[in-house]
């Protein structure tokens, strides 16, 4: 246990939304983590109540941010890398916060990652994308400056602010929504960050979390709920999966892997995790889950349990279009870059985006054409459009087609054993 | 020639075959297997009836051939029943004792066995077996018989074997229309341990399982007693399937396959190795893979006794099994089926042999009979049980005594 209290976790806020996320987290409490809130913008930092503060000045923006061009973000950070180096060093555990999308966190966050690997840090990225009614721009940017991040970092959280619409009515101000996403943003972090950094009852390493995240980064749900109190435990299952993110489990059920981070005070008993645990494992159904639990002092009678619920997306329509697109795209400077400085690395595997998948010219041509400017209304989230699959095989039952199925736990014995365990035949 | 009451017979009505048995008893009680009568099954899926007049005549032709080779004429049999609906659970009664020495009386006996039966069970279905287990005496475990101990509170384990009412009745029905009486309905799988186990078998703690053409049943014995039945609603026509399926072969090519170049076993040496499929005029009309097929075969015998195995192990009876598993039903003809079943279930695997019945050594010896003769021998435990009616305790002595049927 003392080494997990040795290690040191610094928090970068990045970003005008990065640092706001950073305020909450400030406020929340994160024990034994640094914030450090890096931007552009001077306004901003003055703001922000981190310990310490990175402002990015360059020439070409003089203290009044990027305007959103993530071009710009990316040449104040490599302006100022020094410093940023510096701002790294020491930490065994970074992580990224920043909204995706505009110009400083779209721009900086995938550069600040890759400093931070290379001074040994294990790196994990939490990003906002925009809302859809942001413009495509932004959208393009977001998934640009994702796709950087992803490649940066060792594992990247991110969570589509779209989703907020679920959580929130319509109307409510714009204002409070953003607050809102960045609340929700902030205390998962500060629950990761708890399990890492306090005494872990059912240990979680880093690296597993890592793990977990790589290659399935592109869509996750979260979910955070508290509860307090002698019936806190069942209460806690019931305040989950009323959470709209989870659609009463039926995220989980979708999703293929599930994180759960369990927090509670030195009270916390078995039985308390078994019961929460329980019901989460029946709903994931095919999903890995991965768990981990902490003790925290300030925790006495109290439970805190956050889930990601990750779903693997195959980059097969959207994002693949958006890959082949990107060519032509005044946005490839960014990966690029991070093409140079992957190199030095040992740890290739999480680097590489896959190419996209051939396409036909008739594709290519559609897709082509949503790139237009006037075709802003086909850009509708490609992370909420999910396109049923049919089985490969329609597996006939031969002779027993017409009897009463064999329903053994879920698994119909009438089809052949090899087929539904998926062993091949040469 | 023969008492009608000491004739016994026993009809199985299988998915793959029909087969009837009768035994002789003897005025000593000796048992005599006399005549085996069998068919081919065609309206039976999964081990229940699905086409009711092609059963009947399969049991009609059955039953001909059984009277012709026993020169009897068949009144009335035990019938096996099966399927997926049959399931078996634990069940105890508790009695506390009045009388004022403390004493356990045989009435004692009586009520707890009959708040045991009290089962809160669905309308639909049918309790087919209530077997008594041990007896407690103020928490005292492994009591065979507490007539004249002495104890407050008596208690009873009994294990409950029920099935679906209406599905179990189409069988009865079936053999009814034949002008047949039905005794009694036998789960099959109590029948095949019954013509398997020996008592020393039983006490050590013994499994029997029996791949039928449909189904697979298993019975666990442990102390003497029945500990834990289950119903899997596959069997060798699931083999068959899947070779068909997977080979690309019509359903009887593919039992002929099965049959020919079956194994529950998969090694390097049929690797590469080819079967050439003959057609009508002899000519080589198709080739499959001798390791596919064998593959197929084996992850569907496989999975079964894994399945087995799971629910054992959630049982918690595993460790109880110090005799070992003993195999019968069709799916024991398998090449090498005891290895695979050593291999999964972790504990010696014998082929089952019904010994300790005298009589036709043709039909002892084939593992897939083990149900119809397990059945005579039932039926001759329930009539020397009538036979030695007029004391209970006697009764209760009787080598099988442990099974009860509700009232």
């Amino acid at each position: 246990m003392e080494s997990a209290k040795s290690i040191r976790l610094k928090i970068f806020g990045v970003g005008n939304a990065g640092v706001k996320i950073l305020e909450h987290i400030a406020r929340n409490g994160a024990p034994g983590a640094e914030l450090i809130a890096v931007n552009t913008e001077t306004d901003s930092l003055n703001a922000s109540s981190a310990a310490e503060k990175i402002s990015l000045e360059t020439k070409l923006t003089r203290g009044l941010g990027t305007g959103g061009d993530p071009e710009r973000g990316r040449v104040a950070a490599e302006e100022n890398s020094e410093t940023l180096k510096n701002a790294c060093n020491g930490a065994d555990i970074v992580f990224v916060v920043t909204g995706l999308g505009g110009g400083a966190g779209t721009g900086i966050s995938p550069f600040l990652s890759q400093m931070a690997r290379d001074a040994g840090a294990l790196v994990l990225a939490f990003g906002v994308t925009p809302f859809d009614c942001e413009g495509n721009c932004r959208q393009r940017q977001a998934r640009q400056g994702f796709k950087d991040l992803k490649a940066a970092a060792d594992g990247v959280i991110c969570m589509p602010n779209q989703n907020l619409f679920r959580l929130m009515d319509e109307n409510t101000s714009v204002m409070e929504m953003f607050e809102r996403a960045n609340e929700l943003l902030a205390e998962t972090i500060a629950n990761v960050s708890r399990l890492i950094t306090s005494k872990g009852l059912i240990e979680l390493r880093f690296a597993d979390l890592c793990g977990f995240l790589r290659e399935r980064h592109s869509e996750n749900q979260f979910a955070t709920a508290e509860a307090a109190g002698a019936t806190r435990s069942r209460d806690m299952m019931e305040k989950l999966l009323a959470h709209p993110f989870l659609d009463g489990g039926k995220t989980l059920a979708e999703s293929d892997a599930v994180f759960v981070s369990l927090i509670g005070g030195p009270d916390l008993t078995m039985a308390d995790i078994n019961r929460v645990m329980e019901p989460i494992n029946g709903k994931c159904g095919r999903a890995q889950v991965i768990m981990g639990a902490a003790i925290d002092e300030k925790f006495q009678e109290r439970l805190a349990v956050t889930i990601i619920a990750a779903r693997h997306v195959d980059a097969p329509t959207a994002k693949a279009a958006e890959e082949s697109a990107r060519g032509e795209s005044p946005a490839a400077g960014p990966e690029l870059n991070t093409q140079i400085h992957r190199a030095p690395t040992t740890r290739p595997n999480s680097r590489f985006v896959p190419p996209p998948p051939s396409m036909t010219p008739e594709q290519m041509e559609k897709f082509m054409g949503r790139q237009t400017p006037g075709a802003t209304r086909a850009r509708k989230s490609s992370n909420k459009m999910r396109q049923g699959t049919l089985p490969l095989e329609i597996v006939s039952k031969g002779r027993f087609d017409k009897s009463e199925p064999t329903i053994h736990k879920g698994e119909d014995l009438d089809i052949p054993t090899y087929i539904r365990r998926g062993v091949a035949l040469n | 020639m023969f008492d009608s009451s000491s004739i016994i017979v026993g009809l199985e009505i299988g998915t793959s075959k029909v087969c009837a048995v009768v035994g002789e008893m003897s005025a000593e009680g000796a048992l005599n297997i006399v005549g085996l009568g069998q068919s081919k099954s065609r309206g039976v899926r999964k081990g229940e009836i699905c086409d009711a007049p092609k059963a009947e005549e399969d049991i009609r032709n059955a039953i001909v051939e059984a009277e012709q080779m026993a020169d009897v004429e068949i009144r009335s049999a035990y019938l096996s029943v099966t399927g997926g609906h049959v399931r078996g659970f634990n069940n105890r009664g508790v009695h506390p004792v009045v009388s004022a020495d403390r004493e356990i009386s045989e009435d004692d006996v009586q009520d707890v066995i009959k708040n045991a039966k009290t089962i809160n069970l669905p309308a639909q279905n049918h309790v087919i077996h209530a077997i008594r287990q041990h007896f407690l005496v103020d928490g005292q475990d492994g009591i065979t018989n507490p007539v004249g101990m002495l104890g407050s509170r008596v208690e009873v384990d009994v294990h409950v074997v029920h099935g679906n009412l209406n599905r179990l009745q189409n069988a009865i029905r079936a053999v009814k229309s034949l002008q047949l009486e039905v005794d009694e309905i036998v789960f099959a799988g109590l029948a095949s341990s019954l013509a398997l186990l020996s008592n020393e078998q039983k006490e050590l703690g013994a499994l029997v399982v029996d791949i039928g053409g449909g189904t697979t049943e298993y019975v666990v014995y442990s102390d003497g007693v029945i500990k834990h039945v289950g119903v899997l609603a596959v069997g060798g026509d699931h083999v068959s399937n899947d070779l068909a399926y997977g080979l690309k072969v019509p359903l009887g090519r593919a039992e002929q396959l099965k049959i020919d170049h079956g194994s529950a076993f998969f090694d390097d040496s049929c690797k590469g190795e080819i079967i050439k499929l003959p057609n009508e005029l002899g000519l080589p009309m198709k080739t499959i893979s001798l390791e596919n097929l064998r593959r197929i075969m084996v992850l569907r015998l496989e999975e079964i006794f894994q399945l087995i195995a799971n629910d054992l192990e959630q049982a918690g009876l595993l460790d109880y099994l110090r005799a070992g598993v003993f195999l019968c039903g069709g799916g024991a003809r398998i090449p090498q089926i005891p290895k695979l079943a050593e291999m999964v279930l972790q504990m010696p695997v014998t082929l089952g042999k019904a010994n300790s019945i005298s009589g036709l050594k043709s039909a002892l010896d084939q593992p897939e009979f083990a149900t119809a003769i397990g059945l005579v021998k039932f039926g001759s435990f329930q009539q020397r049980k009538r036979a030695g009616k007029p004391s209970l305790a006697e009764g209760i002595k009787s080598t099988f005594g442990q099974i009860f049927r509700r009232p």
